[in-house]
This record gives C-alpha cells, sequence and structure tokens, in this order.
C-alpha cells in the first residue's frame, strides 16, 4: 500500500519536475484555439506573391526582430544583467543602415556598419556593468534614453526612406516560398546554440550570473564574459533594427523598436528564464515570443476596440506567469481539492 | 546689461543684429515647440521666410521641447517690447502667469498649432489647422468616390491622441449621412508605417484578403505608407482596387498618389506663416475681432493636382 | 553567579536542522539579569543559529525556552521584541540617510492628529541617547557618523524599548580600541539596571574585558559554560577549536611524502595587504601539507585568498618552482597550478543553479579556455570518476548540486579542483559544516592526496584535524604569523598555547 502511494508520488514529482516548456506550450496552445474560433480561416496557409500566406505566417514573421532580440536578451539575463536599450539599439542601427545605405556602399558593408554599431552599443553597455560595476539597469538606461536621440541625429531629425534590393529581400523577401528573415531566425538560434552548447561560453555565463564570486575564484574571466554577453545582444538588436527598417524601408528613430525591450524581457521570462541569472534557454524563449507575437496578432484580428489592446494583452501575460508560477499551482489544487471535498461532504 | 536679460540677451543677440537693420519693421516673438518630425521644422521654416518677405523682425526660439525654455523665451519678448507674440505651445497648462506679464505689458499673444488651458481674454487668438477638418475632408473625398457605397478599414492613431480623436470623429460625422458607408475594421496602428503595415496584414487575413473591402482611411501617411506595403505583399493592389486616403501630405504620400498606389491625402499645412502673419497684422491694424480659433483651410490632394503640390513643394 | 537570581532566559535541550546540517543539537543556555554573557565558537559553532532561535528568527525543532521561568514561544522577531528581547546585528540595520531621530524613533514618531510632531520626535530621541551618555545632533544624517556611534544608536535604539535581553552580535567587528572602550562602558552601565547581556565576539580579549560568563559552542553541540574568572585562556581556545588538549603527538602524517630536493614548489616572502593580512612567510614542498591554525579573524582565510589571487597582495614576493610570478588573478593563479576550496561554500564555491557535473568540471573547463570545450564524453566519465571516487552520495550527475547535503557539496568542490589537476591545493575549512562521517572521510582524502604527491595548503578551525594532517602548522593571530610549528612538535597544546599567549 505504502509502497504503491510513494510510486504515485514519485511519478507526480517527476511530472511536476520534467517538461520547463510545458506552461509556456499550453498557453500558446490556447490562444490559436481561440483564434480558430475567432477567425475559422486562422490556420489556412497558401502562397501569395511566391512566399507563404496566412495567420501563423504572420505570427512567425512579425515575431521576427522579437524573437532576434529575446535571444540575445535570454544570454544577457542569464548572466544576470538586463539590457534595457534594445530598443534604442534597434533604432540607431536601422539609421546607420538607412545612412549607409544613402551611401551607395556595397550591402556586405552595411551590413557589417550595422551589425557594428549594434556590437558598440553592446560593449559600451557591457563596459559600464562589467568594468564600471554600474548595474545593469542604470548602465543600459542611459543608453535606452540616449541612443533615440543619437539615432534621431543620424536621420538629420527626419525619416529616411529608402529602396535597397538586398536589405527589402532580407525583411520581407523570401527563399523558395519561405520568408527570409525566418531563415534568419533560425541562423542566429544555431549560431547561439553552438557557442552556448558547444563551447564553454554557455556554461561561463551561466556560472556568473548564478554565482559571479564563485565563477570568479573557479577561474573564469567573469568581465569579459559580461562583456560578451552584452556584445551579442547588442548585435542581436542591431539584426532586429536590420529587419524593422528593411520592412517599412525607412527608419524611424522615434518609433523603431519602442517597447522591444519589454517584450524581449517578457519572452525570456515566460521562457523559464530567471531574473537572477543562471539557466539560459534559448528554445523556450522563442516559444514566449511566440506567445507575445499570437496574442498581438490575435488582437488585431479580433476586431476588439484599440483602447482595450494592451489591457487584454497584460491579462493574459498574467494568466500564463500565473500558471508558470508552482505557488500559485499548487494553491490552485489545493483550492480544488478542497472544493471537491466539500462536495462531497 | 541687467543681468536677467544676460540670457535673452545670448539667445537673441542674432535677432536683435537684425533688429538694428530695420528698426522701423513689426517686431514679432515667435515661440517654438522644437524640431521634432518632418511637419516642425517645416513650419519654422516657413515662419522665417514669409517673415523675411513681409519685412517683419521675427525674433524665433526653439524651446526644445522643455517648458522651462518657452516660459524663458516668452519673458524676454515682453523685456525686449516686441509688438507681438506667437506661442506654439509645448504644454496646455502652466500659462497664466507669463500670459498676464504680457497682457500688463500690452503685448497681445497668438496661438500657433496647439492650445493652451488658460483664461481665454489672455490671448487674441488661436490659429491652427482643425483634425476634425481633416477628417471630414477624407470622408466627403471618399464618400464621392466610392459613389456613397463602401466598407472602409481604418487605421487609427495612437489611442487617446487628439488628431485621432478628432480624424475619427470627423471621418464619422460625414459617412453617417452613407447608409451603405460603414467602417468595417478599425485598430490602432500608432502612427507609424510599421503599426501601419502590421495592422493591415491582420486585416487582409481577418477580412479574407480583403473582401468585400472598397478603401482604407488611414489617420496620418506614415501607417497609410505601410498599408500599401502590406496590402502589395499580399498580391493587392493599393490605389486601384482599393481606394486609399489618409492626412499629413508627407513628400513620400505624394509619391505614392502619383505612382498610383494611393488616391488621396488630407495636408496638414507647414507654409501657415501667411496665415498666421496675416491675422497678426490685422489684429495690429486695429481689427480685434477675431473668434477664439481661427482655423486654417486643410487641402485635399488627388492624383489631379498632385504634380502641382510636388513642383510647389520641391519634391522630387 | 548570584543564585538568588532566577535565571532571565533558560534555554533547555534547542535543536534546530537544516536541510544538511544540524545547525544545533541539544544545546543548553541560561542567562541570569544583569550579566554580561559571552557565547564564543568558531564559524558555524551555531551561535547565530542559536541567537536566531532566542529572537524568533528561528523556531527551534525541539527544546524549550523560557523567559523569568514562564515557557514561551517565539513565531517571530516581533514577537520577542514585545516579549523584551532586542538584538543589534553586526551590520547595523538602521538607514543611514535618515537623521539619528527618524532611525531612533521609526514607527513611534510622536504624531499629533496623525502628522509628525517633529520637535517631540528629537526631544525623544535625544532622551533615548542620553541613557547612554550619548550628546549628538539628532538631525544629522546617521551615516554622517562614525561606526562606534551608528552601533551605539542602533543599542539605544534597542533599549528605548522595554528591554529584558540585549543581543549584541559582534558589535565590536568594525570598531577601533577607543571605541571598544567607549562601548564597553556603555555597556556596563546598562548591565547595572538589570538588563542581560549576549555578548557575541571573537576577540579573546574583549571577552575577558567585560564578561562575567562565558558558554562555548562547536559544531552546532555545547561544549561548556563558567564565570570568566574559571575559564584561562588555554581552556577557552581549547574549547573552540578542539578536544581534550592531551599534550601527546597524535599519530602525525609520514614525511617520506615529502620531495625535499630541488627549489619549493611554493614559497611566500613577505607576502602580505596592507589593512588585510601582515607579510608572512612560509614554504610548500610538494608532497606536504602546511596547516593554518588559529582564531576566528586571524587570518587563516586571509593567507588562503592572498596565495591565490582572490585577493592581490600589494607587499613580499611569491615564488613557483624558485620563480618569481606575481598572482594577478584566480584564473593566473589556476593555471600556474593552484586550486582553492574556499571557506564560504554557498557563496565563494559552488554554482547551486548548475548541475553537480557542471560544477565538477567548471575549474578544468576555465583552465582550458572558452573555445576548448570539455566533451560531453569526457565531462561525464570524469564525473562519475569523481562521484565515485570521492563516494559523492547523488543519484546522479545531473542532479542541481544545490540539492545535496553540505558533506557531499563540499565533496564536489573537491572534486572541482581534482580534475583540473592542481600542483598545489588551498583548502580553507574543508570540514565546515559537514557532519561527523564526511569529517573522517575528507581528512583521509588530504592525507591520500598529499601521498600521490600534492601540495597542500589547509587551514581549520578543527585542532585535531590540523594535528592529524600536517606536515606544518602556521600559527596565526591578529592577522599575523605567530609562530610556525614543524614535525613532531605539532600538538594540539603546543598549538593552543601559541594561539593563547603571544
Amino acid at each position: 500500500m505504502s509502497d504503491i502511494n510513494l510510486k504515485k508520488v514519485g511519478a507526480a514529482a517527476e511530472k511536476r519536475a520534467l517538461p520547463a516548456a510545458v506552461w509556456p506550450l499550453v498557453a500558446l496552445a490556447v490562444i490559436l484555439i481561440i483564434d480558430v474560433i475567432i477567425s475559422p480561416s486562422f490556420f489556412s496557409i497558401r502562397v501569395v506573391e511566391g512566399r507563404l500566406y496566412g495567420s501563423l505566417v504572420d505570427i512567425l514573421y512579425r515575431g521576427t526582430p522579437p524573437a532576434l532580440i529575446a535571444m540575445g536578451m535570454a544570454i544577457v539575463i542569464g548572466s544576470r544583467g538586463i539590457d534595457l536599450s534594445v530598443g534604442s539599439v534597434v533604432a540607431m542601427s536601422g539609421a546607420v543602415m538607412a545612412a549607409l545605405i544613402h551611401g551607395d556602399l556595397s550591402p556586405v558593408i552595411i551590413v557589417f556598419g550595422t551589425l557594428g554599431m549594434g556590437l558598440i552599443c553592446g560593449l559600451w553597455n557591457g563596459t559600464l556593468v562589467a568594468v564600471l560595476g554600474i548595474q545593469p539597469i542604470i548602465a543600459t538606461l542611459i543608453l535606452m534614453v540616449s541612443g533615440r536621440g543619437i539615432a534621431l541625429m543620424i536621420n538629420g531629425g527626419r525619416i529616411p526612406t529608402f529602396r535597397s534590393e538586398f536589405f527589402e529581400f532580407v525583411s520581407t523577401g523570401s527563399i523558395w516560398v519561405i520568408p527570409t528573415r525566418l531563415f534568419l531566425v533560425a541562423f542566429v538560434l544555431l549560431v547561439l546554440w553552438l557557442l552556448l552548447r558547444k563551447t564553454a561560453f554557455g556554461l561561463f555565463v551561466e556560472s556568473v550570473g548564478s554565482n559571479t564570486q564563485a565563477a570568479r575564484l573557479s577561474g573564469i574571466g567573469t568581465r569579459v564574459v559580461t562583456l560578451s554577453a552584452y556584445g551579442i545582444v547588442g548585435m542581436c538588436a542591431a539584426l532586429a533594427g536590420m529587419v524593422i527598417t528593411g520592412d517599412t524601408r525607412s527608419s524611424d528613430a522615434v518609433y523603431a523598436g519602442v517597447d522591444s525591450e519589454l517584450d524581449a524581457i517578457l519572452a525570456v521570462v515566460l521562457g523559464g528564464g530567471s531574473l537572477n541569472g543562471g539557466r539560459i534557454y534559448l528554445g523556450t524563449t522563442l516559444i514566449g515570443v511566440l506567445i507575445i507575437q499570437a496574442l498581438t496578432t490575435s488582437i488585431l484580428m479580433s476586431g476588439l476596440p484599440p483602447e482595450y489592446n494592451k489591457l487584454v494583452k497584460a491579462i493574459v501575460i498574467l494568466v500564463v506567469l500565473l500558471l508558470q508560477a508552482p505557488k500559485f499551482r499548487t494553491a490552485v489544487t489545493a483550492l480544488f481539492r478542497t472544493g471537491k471535498g466539500k462536495a462531497k461532504s | 546689461m541687467n543681468k536677467s536679460h544676460l540670457l535673452g540677451a545670448v539667445t537673441f543677440g542674432l535677432g536683435l543684429l537684425a533688429a538694428a537693420g530695420s528698426a522701423s519693421a513689426l517686431t514679432l516673438g515667435f515661440s517654438q515647440v522644437g524640431s521634432e518630425g518632418d511637419w516642425r521644422p517645416a513650419f519654422s521654416a516657413d515662419m522665417k521666410a514669409e517673415a523675411k518677405k513681409r519685412g517683419i523682425d521675427l525674433k524665433f526660439s526653439d524651446a526644445q521641447g522643455k517648458e522651462e525654455n518657452q516660459l524663458k523665451a516668452v519673458r524676454s519678448f515682453i523685456a525686449q517690447g516686441v509688438d507681438a507674440i506667437i506661442i506654439a505651445p509645448v504644454v496646455t497648462t502652466g500659462w497664466d502667469a507669463v500670459l498676464k506679464e504680457a497682457k500688463e505689458a500690452k503685448i497681445p499673444v497668438f496661438l500657433a498649432d496647439r492650445d493652451v488651458e488658460s483664461d481665454k481674454d489672455l490671448y487674441v487668438t488661436r490659429i491652427s489647422a482643425d483634425f476634425n477638418l481633416e477628417g471630414r475632408l477624407a470622408g466627403a473625398w471618399l464618400a464621392a468616390a466610392a459613389k456613397g457605397k463602401c466598407n472602409v478599414v481604418e487605421l487609427q492613431g495612437t489611442v487617446g491622441s487628439a488628431p485621432a480623436i478628432e480624424r475619427k470623429k470627423g471621418f464619422e460625422a460625414v459617412i453617417k449621412e452613407f447608409p451603405d458607408i460603414k467602417i468595417v475594421k478599425s485598430q490602432s496602428g500608432d502612427f507609424t508605417t510599421a503599426g501601419g503595415k502590421e495592422v493591415t496584414e491582420s486585416f487582409i487575413k481577418a477580412t479574407d484578403g480583403f473582401k468585400d473591402v472598397c478603401a482604407v482611411y488611414a489617420h496620418n501617411d506614415n501607417m497609410q505608407l505601410g498599408a500599401i506595403q502590406a496590402m502589395k505583399e499580399a498580391g493587392l493592389k493599393p490605389g486601384k482596387d482599393y481606394l486609399m486616403v489618409s492626412v499629413d501630405g508627407v513628400p513620400d504620400m505624394f509619391k505614392a498618389i502619383k505612382a498610383g498606389d494611393a488616391n488621396a491625402s488630407v495636408e496638414l499645412r507647414s507654409d501657415i506663416g501667411k496665415d498666421i502673419y496675416n491675422v497678426v497684422e490685422a489684429y495690429l491694424k486695429g481689427k480685434h475681432d477675431f473668434p477664439k480659433w481661427v482655423k486654417i483651410a486643410s487641402d485635399l490632394h488627388t492624383a489631379d493636382d498632385v504634380d502641382a503640390v510636388m513642383a510647389k513643394r520641391g519634391i522630387k | 553567579m548570584n543564585q538568588a537570581n532566577e535565571p532571565r532566559i533558560s534555554m533547555r535541550g534547542i535543536t534546530k536542522v537544516f536541510p544538511g546540517v544540524r545547525a544545533l543539537e541539544d544545546v543548553s543556555f541560561t542567562l541570569a539579569p544583569g550579566e554580561i554573557h559571552a557565547l564564543m565558537g568558531e564559524n558555524g559553532a551555531g551561535k547565530s543559529t542559536l541567537v536566531k532561535v532566542l529572537t524568533g528568527v528561528y523556531q527551534p525543532d525541539a527544546g524549550t525556552i523560557e523567559l523569568d521561568g514562564q515557557p514561551v514561544e517565539f513565531a517571530s522577531p516581533v514577537e520577542a521584541q514585545a516579549a523584551g528581547i532586542n538584538t543589534v546585528y553586526q551590520e547595523v540595520n538602521l538607514v543611514p540617510t535618515l537623521s539619528v531621530a527618524e532611525n531612533l524613533m521609526i514607527q513611534r514618531q510622536a504624531s499629533f492628529r496623525g502628522l509628525i510632531n517633529w520637535r517631540r520626535t528629537r526631544e525623544l530621541a535625544r532622551k533615548a541617547l542620553q541613557r547612554l551618555n550619548l550628546d549628538i545632533d539628532v538631525g544629522r544624517s546617521l551615516g554622517s557618523y562614525s561606526l562606534a556611534i551608528q552601533q551605539m544608536v542602533a543599542i539605544a535604539r534597542a533599549l528605548d524599548r522595554e528591554t529584558k535581553v540585549l543581543v549584541l552580535d559582534e558589535p565590536t567587528a568594525s570598531l577601533d580600541a577607543k571605541e571598544v572602550e567607549a562601548l564597553f562602558t556603555v555597556l556596563r552601565d546598562i548591565k547595572k539596571q538589570g538588563i542581560a547581556i549576549v555578548f557575541i565576539t571573537h576577540f579573546l580579549d574583549q571577552v575577558y574585558a567585560i564578561s562575567d560568563r562565558v558558554t562555548v559552542l562547536r559544531n552546532g553541540r555545547f561544549v561548556g559554560t563558567g564565570p570568566i574568572a574559571e575559564v584561562p585562556r588555554m581552556k577557552l581556545v581549547t574549547m573552540m577549536l578542539g578536544r581534550q588538549v592531551s599534550g601527546q603527538t597524535s599519530d602525525h602524517p609520514p614525511v617520506d611524502s615529502i620531495k625535499t630536493d630541488g627549489a619549493p614548489l611554493f614559497e611566500a616572502k613577505d607576502v602580505g595587504r596592507s589593512r588585510y593580512l601582515n607579510p608572512i612567510d612560509f614554504t610548500l614542498r610538494t608532497g606536504e601539507v602546511v596547516g593554518l591554525a588559529g582564531l576566528l579573524g586571524s587570518g587563516r582565510t586571509e593567507t588562503s585568498k592572498l596565495v591565490f589571487g582572490a585577493v592581490k597582495a600589494d607587499s613580499g614576493q611569491i615564488r613557483l618552482d624558485g620563480k618569481p610570478v606575481t598572482l594577478r588573478s584566480p584564473a593566473h593563479a589556476i593555471r600556474c597550478g593552484l586550486g582553492f576550496c574556499p571557506e564560504d561554500r554557498k557563496h565563494e564555491g559552488l554554482i547551486l543553479d548548475l548541475t553537480v557535473r557542471e560544477n565538477i568540471i567548471l575549474a578544468l573547463q576555465s583552465k582550458r579556455g572558452w573555445l576548448h570545450r570539455v566533451g560531453e564524453a569526457e565531462q561525464n566519465r570524469l564525473a562519475s570518476e569523481m562521484i565515485a571516487a570521492l563516494g559523492i552520495a547523488t543519484p546522479d550527475a545531473e542532479k542541481r548540486v544545490g540539492q545535496l547535503s553540505g558533506g557531499n557539496q563540499q565533496k564536489v568542490i573537491l572534486a572541482r579542483w581534482l580534475v583540473s589537476e592542481p600542483r598545489m591545493l588551498i583548502l580553507d575549512e574543508p570540514t565546515r559544516g559537514i557532519d561527523i562521517g564526511a569529517h573522517a572521510e575528507i581528512v583521509a582524502l588530504i592525507r591520500k592526496l598529499c601521498r600521490e604527491g600534492l601540495a597542500l595548503l589547509v587551514a581549520s578551525s578543527e585542532l585535531e584535524e590540523i594535528v592529524a594532517f600536517s606536515h606544518r602548522v602556521l600559527v596565526m593571530r591578529d592577522r599575523s604569523k605567530v609562530k610556525e610549528i614543524v614535525g613532531d612538535d605539532i600538538t594540539q597544546s603546543a598549538i593552543v598555547e601559541a594561539i593563547a599567549n603571544s
């Protein structure tokens, strides 16, 4: 008897411990199911103008810039940091890209220039955090505020528009029928995964994030690791800037990537990352991005008056986060049980 | 030199130099908000150019978006004893004290563009465009172009902002006269190209490829430009199969109209210097019966006059 | 002790268990009114836990507490305070940016219809400080005063409530001699008012200067208690550090493992850092174990950290194999073949979020650099080898290290350094907070490693351990080396003597 009970308890514990990705996936599935109820053709996918077409494709497509930023953010958060400046980095790198396109340079140089802008921003943040020891929130707040001003200066106070075959291909084009930008996400995911799991970089970032002092005493160059993490998120934001700027063929210093830092942080948290540093979850972070984007797309499709956009989004996110919190789940289960008990008696 | 005037003297040093040249002419102070976006620098430039044309000595001050800069500038105008002061306010509140000072100094004050919340007796009049009128113009054009029958999708501006509210109200006021014109989808694209594009993409899906949709009305041109991109990427033909009307009249929109991707844009004119100076000069010559809001007429441009407009504005 | 006086506090059979650690086991403690009672013991002896049980921060798993003869149970510090038990912690937990008056009167400001009457509040604050003969401007911010004054303000704040027992946790740690004297004057004064004072410190001189009685804890157990006049220094040190001093040579490690030819592996000459450690000399040969003995705060940990480069030395020279080197950082020291198991496992040793495997390969990995990742297969092999060799009790290598017990965590850190194949290993308190069984295993391991040709520098507060594994002992006191004992002269009594009288 007691043996059986023990086994049951063990199985339950295992079940609870096993898939960290379960709750985000459930949330995503629920949102998609509601979408089908709202719009029966939600899952239909066709090829239009040589590109996949449909709401599901839209979610992936619109989710690209936040996905790029969130993957970088996952690494910085893993190092017990945070980067509030990613939205401004999007604007700055977009401005650099527009300026270089107007300078009639070759796409390769423009790509390097744009990524270089992101890297410089990242290293600036990293220096403030790792070398000068400024708290990450404050350190990156500096660039968050000043970055858009810099972008505005590069743009000359206007919203420059441009045409560029290469960058329109990267942002809005497609390879066979699949949008090019999805390949970009897959490529960045692959590169970051290799970096994190096939070199020791991931172990080092997680060690620094989990316990900086112990990591240092184990011989890890904690400053270099932190610096690199910020450099990576900077480049991720620059790539997102490239996609966003190429999408509208214009560099909007004031609005490009606005609020993207919040979405990225949220995606990391939805994916199970802890703001106290430690484990980096790239895969579930991407699921987090999809939840947020599916939600945004659903709200746009639903015909809800725009006044309610933010409120609905906040409520759904709150529910998902509560579902993820073990304390909340236990409380709900307990409530359910007592309810049942009462019903029986 | 009095210390309290030092700052004003530095800021307006150039203006004073100019004033020495034409001492007998009209002297006006103009406190501008700043130089954000495309529209405002163009507005500033027009004010300066028009002043030069009329031989007005314009003391121009850029408040860089800060209320305190603006208050300093206005006080320095008062100290210099200009003939009239024009203010494009940064914020709507906190004006009572400085406006009273101007009144005591018997210097008339005119508001340009935005409104202020203060005693209506403290300024002569507000001279600006009318967002509601812009919405009505767009609605009227659409009603005529669609011959009174159309399903419209609307791209709203930032939720709660004055232009978004008034352009929606004005548009709805006109189309409600036509029972067969309806707004079938309406969402906010936050006045940005990216926002307009994303919202339009979802509208296209939600209406099964814009089935039964005949027009897109956007609260500004930037969102409409995004809508045009989204529609083209979905294989639709904006400007041909769908009527496209929006507000602002930015250069890229005129280019789109010329290319046949859009049909009409209500211009938020930046060359309103002459409208403002006309009112100011008339007042100073003794005409005192102005309404509290002098509305500047807006123009709607279509493919018919787009070449002329572009030539006039120097858009290539 | 006055027999007529009933004890103010009487704690009996107190046991407190944390996951993996028995912090207190069957500890008794009595406190008389109007006495200053020193509570002594090394780190991890259980002083803080005992105080936290007394002040309601922790609830005991077994045992009883009586206050003035009445049994009490405190569910929270607030309840203990209400009963008249107040605590002043080592780090003054006041707000430095607020004024002295505000700090003193927080939540008790004189108010009139919901508004604070500042004049009256300042007056009350001044009165509270006058009890301690302290006359300062209560309107100035607390942070603008010295630590000693801040400490006094904290005490004044504690005394301003109705106080029967005052607990002072290391109040003198950051004070200079004059400030300590001023504090003691205040304490003697308070004592006269019949308040019982628990005084936690690791400074022997201060214990003898002010206490009436002393109680010693060791490894969570009660060692002894008595009037201070009846406990000479030698006995007190012995109570804290070792078992009964036998004065005999216990079984010493064989010396034949020591490589005597050529230059020593490690040589420190005048290595020190101002305000951290006075210059120290010692040598360490391959196959040799050098023990670092001394009381808490004597410079054991400081020596370990300087040698490893975790804290940079600002004087002296280090030679490795006879060649001078400057150890710039732990990473550099590791590349030179050193390894370091810190005393504070949780904060300086383990990466709690990572698995046992990842923790084990961490130092090896940082030695190789981030590009040369230790392969999956090699990681698994090293981890399972170490789990077997050190007997780490874990279901598998993928368990999070935070879920292991203290002894097993210590073995994981040891494993981390062993796989990095160091030539010299620094162990700071390797047996801290682990149970007796694991103790013996770790001592045996140290002897084995030494036989296998590793040089070891081991700091420990356990004298019998030091005697059991050391070929040479450096006795530390007041951040200096006061004596070096070699070979057969190493006995517990010799070490205690060096600590107590120098």
